[in-house]
């Protein structure tokens, strides 16, 4: 099976949607003939043209907005924002009007769009480019938040973005656009929304993450494991509405539960996932559960970005502590 | 495009542009120009007036609802019937408005039933499904945040080749906004079937246009944006449909977006929630009840002898009987069970929210 990037698996999903779907249009800041300045969008303005790839102007706010018509009207819009500092702007679309146009119209009008936009930091990027802010996305009703860890999955996830028939925003992390590579198999196939996927199995301790720091749990799970921890490891993929049926299945099994994202810990995402351990497998826990995340800070410009991001080293820490508990 | 004649300063000037203002009827309701064709057919004129009626007695009937305590929070658009009614007929059904939440004139002419506005101010979403054409925009309450909407809707008309058009209601404060600014630059670029319709009624709650912006016109937005801005009369009924009619038809042709900023004023409060005698002087309300658009039509359909006191009792008569009918249907439609908020929340309930749903039904938490 070829291999590919994360960023090619976005690229070759969107090129297959376009294809298979007259009504998939993708619009962005410098998506078309420059191809998007990830290159997630490179190649399909000079095969799907101008009218299907639209190098909008530089207005996030519209191009989040302009989304919403489109879906209303019946087409499959693809919106790109740049970096997620740049996203703010849509949030009034999103919460005001994406996420609530079937509701507020009882099914009359709906809006299946996608907005993606690069996702946390590790990438040495100027300020506002590195942000992980994807809680406050999942804390809305009616909105999907999708974010892939692995080339295959984003190939799969955005391709059920695009099919989905709700408003979905795909968060792609940024760090590992290039440094995740794998078989990607471009046949059309998407892979279900709403499910979280467990990478690894094992009977002694839970490891939950999304996004790039996927890659960081996979990897404590393989030096706990030298430990003799057996660590399962579950990557969440749709942060809303998530898969809480896998978490508390993993968790009752193992006991113990460690969470682990790149966000800043307070009304982080994985005070979601504890709340929802605590109340519904509370009695399942042999040890407390451990959050290993960003830190209550604004994150840091490049010089130290590397120590705001969650590492292996604390996440092997943090789950040792967990297993060793009482 | 460039000029080569020189400035004040002896630098040629590049551009320059002008904004007129469109009337047809006076205060009093006398001509002050020729009419526009359709205005010689005195069925439509009075058409156009038995609307403004209804939706000014509707407006009245919804606002003494809500003081007796059987509605929300409601806004009324009196004084500004003019603007719905002429924007809207010159609209077809297959064309798609995108409103504003004072847009109740336009949206009775476009089809919705009295009791469905009255449902969804009384509380009820049902109200949104409602019966006008089923592509148009429920009223959008985040003030301006609709006319990137309307930018999504007219590219879909373009890009699928529909000679279709998309219009788009805001107020004078919206204007202020980046969201009409973003969508008009947008519509600029790409020459869309739009038709931007500012409704100035010189007040956004409490704060006067000249706190709003120091422009000149709120029609010159547009030029920045590439295409044509022009006032019109907003009480005039017939300016507005006029500039309407040109504008739609020139968006349906491909000639791109226009935008009309009606002038008007805003003879209420915001909302009822509102009390405007905080703000402004009751002289100036006062000054206006003589620009007001009813009275307007009203006098020159009578000096045209297409209207008279006993159309005009009949018609105060069938309004008052459609609306009490309206209010009837509304008061008597039962509220729904409540786990009936999550429906339409999506395509089909993910079952992340059954065990919220069935515990507000009162079945048992998982």
């Amino acid at each position: 099976m070829p291999e590919s990037t994360l960023v090619e698996a976005v690229n070759l999903a969107l090129a297959r949607a376009m294809r298979d779907d007259p009504n998939v249009i993708v619009l962005g800041e410098d998506v078309g003939v420059n191809g998007g300045v990830f290159r997630a969008t490179v190649g399909l303005q000079q095969r799907f043209g101008t009218e299907r790839v639209i190098d909008t102007p530089l207005s996030e706010l519209l191009i989040s907005g302009a989304c919403v018509g489109m879906a209303a009207q019946g087409l499959k819009p693809v919106g790109e924002i740049q970096f997620m500092g740049f996203l703010y702007p849509c949030i009034d679309q999103l919460v005001n009007h994406a996420s609530r146009l079937r509701r507020r119209t009882q099914g009359r009008l709906s809006c299946p769009m996608v907005l993606r936009a690069p996702h946390g930091a590790g990438i040495r990027a100027p300020e506002h480019h590195s942000e992980a802010t994807e809680a406050m996305l999942a804390h809305i009703p009616g909105l999907r938040v999708v974010m892939p860890s692995s080339p295959e999955r984003a190939y799969g996830l955005l391709l059920a973005a695009i099919r989905d028939p709700d408003p979905v925003v795909f968060l792609e992390p940024t760090r590992i656009y290039r440094a995740a590579k794998g078989p990607v198999e471009d046949n059309g196939e998407a892979l279900p929304l709403d499910v979280a996927f467990v990478l690894r199995q094992g009977r002694d301790l839970t490891l939950i993450s999304w996004g790039a720091m996927v890659r960081e749990a996979l990897a404590a799970a393989e030096q706990l494991a030298a430990d003799g921890i057996a660590a399962e490891v579950i990557d969440l993929a749709t942060l809303k509405p998530y898969d809480e049926e896998t978490v508390l299945n993993s968790v009752s099994k193992t006991g113990r539960c460690v969470i682990v994202h790149e966000a800043a810990r307070t009304g982080g995402f994985g005070g979601e996932i504890a709340a929802l351990v605590a109340e519904r497998a509370l009695l399942s826990l042999l040890a407390p559960i451990a959050r290993v995340t960003g830190y209550d800070t604004i994150i840091p410009l490049p010089r130290l970005e590397q120590h705001y991001m969650p590492s292996v080293g604390r996440i092997v820490a943090a789950a040792r502590k967990v297993y060793q508990f009482g | 495009m460039a000029e080569t004649l020189a400035g004040e300063d002896g630098f040629p000037v590049v551009a320059r542009f002008h904004v007129s203002r469109r009337a047809y009827l006076a205060p009093d309701g006398t001509g002050l120009r020729r009419l526009p064709s359709f205005a010689f057919d005195s069925a439509l004129l009075v058409s156009f007036f038995r609307a403004m009626v209804l939706a000014r007695a509707f407006d009245l009937k919804a606002v003494s609802l809500q003081r007796t305590g059987r509605l929300g929070t409601y806004a009324a658009a009196l004084g500004q019937e003019a603007v719905g009614i002429g924007i809207a007929s010159a609209m077809r059904e297959e064309d798609v408005l995108l409103p504003s939440y004072r847009d109740n004139a336009a949206l009775l002419w476009r089809g919705v039933k009295m009791e469905e506005i009255l449902l969804y101010w009384g509380g009820d979403e049902r109200g949104n499904r409602s019966s006008g054409p089923a592509h148009d925009f429920p009223y959008c309450i985040p003030v301006g945040s609709q006319a990137p909407h309307a930018a999504g809707v007219a590219y879909a008309f373009k890009f699928r080749k529909e000679p279709r058009v998309a219009v788009c209601l805001f107020g004078d404060g919206a204007t202020s906004k980046g969201d009409v600014w973003e969508a008009m630059n947008f519509a600029g670029v790409h020459k869309l079937p739009l038709v931007f319709v500012a409704n100035n009624n010189q007040w956004a709650i409490s704060v006067p246009l000249k706190l709003q912006t120091a422009s000149e016109t709120l029609a010159q937005k547009a030029i920045a944006a590439g295409f044509a801005g022009e006032q019109v009369d907003g009480n005039d009924v017939i300016a507005v449909r006029a500039a309407a009619e040109e504008a739609i038809a020139a968006a349906r042709g491909g000639k791109g977006p226009r935008l009309i900023e009606a002038i008007t004023y805003r003879l209420g409060d915001h909302t009822t929630a509102d009390d405007a005698g905080r703000y402004r002087p009751p002289e100036e309300v006062q000054r206006r009840w003589k620009e007001e658009p009813i009275a307007r039509l009203r006098a020159y359909l009578v000096s045209q002898r297409a209207w008279g006191k006993a159309e005009e009792e009949q018609l105060a008569r069938e309004c008052q009987e459609r609306i009490d009918a309206a209010v009837e249907r509304y008061l008597t439609m039962e509220p729904r069970a409540p786990e009936t908020m999550f429906d339409h929340l999506y395509a089909e309930l993910p079952k992340f929210y059954a065990p919220q749903r069935d515990e507000l039904k009162g079945g048992t938490h998982a």
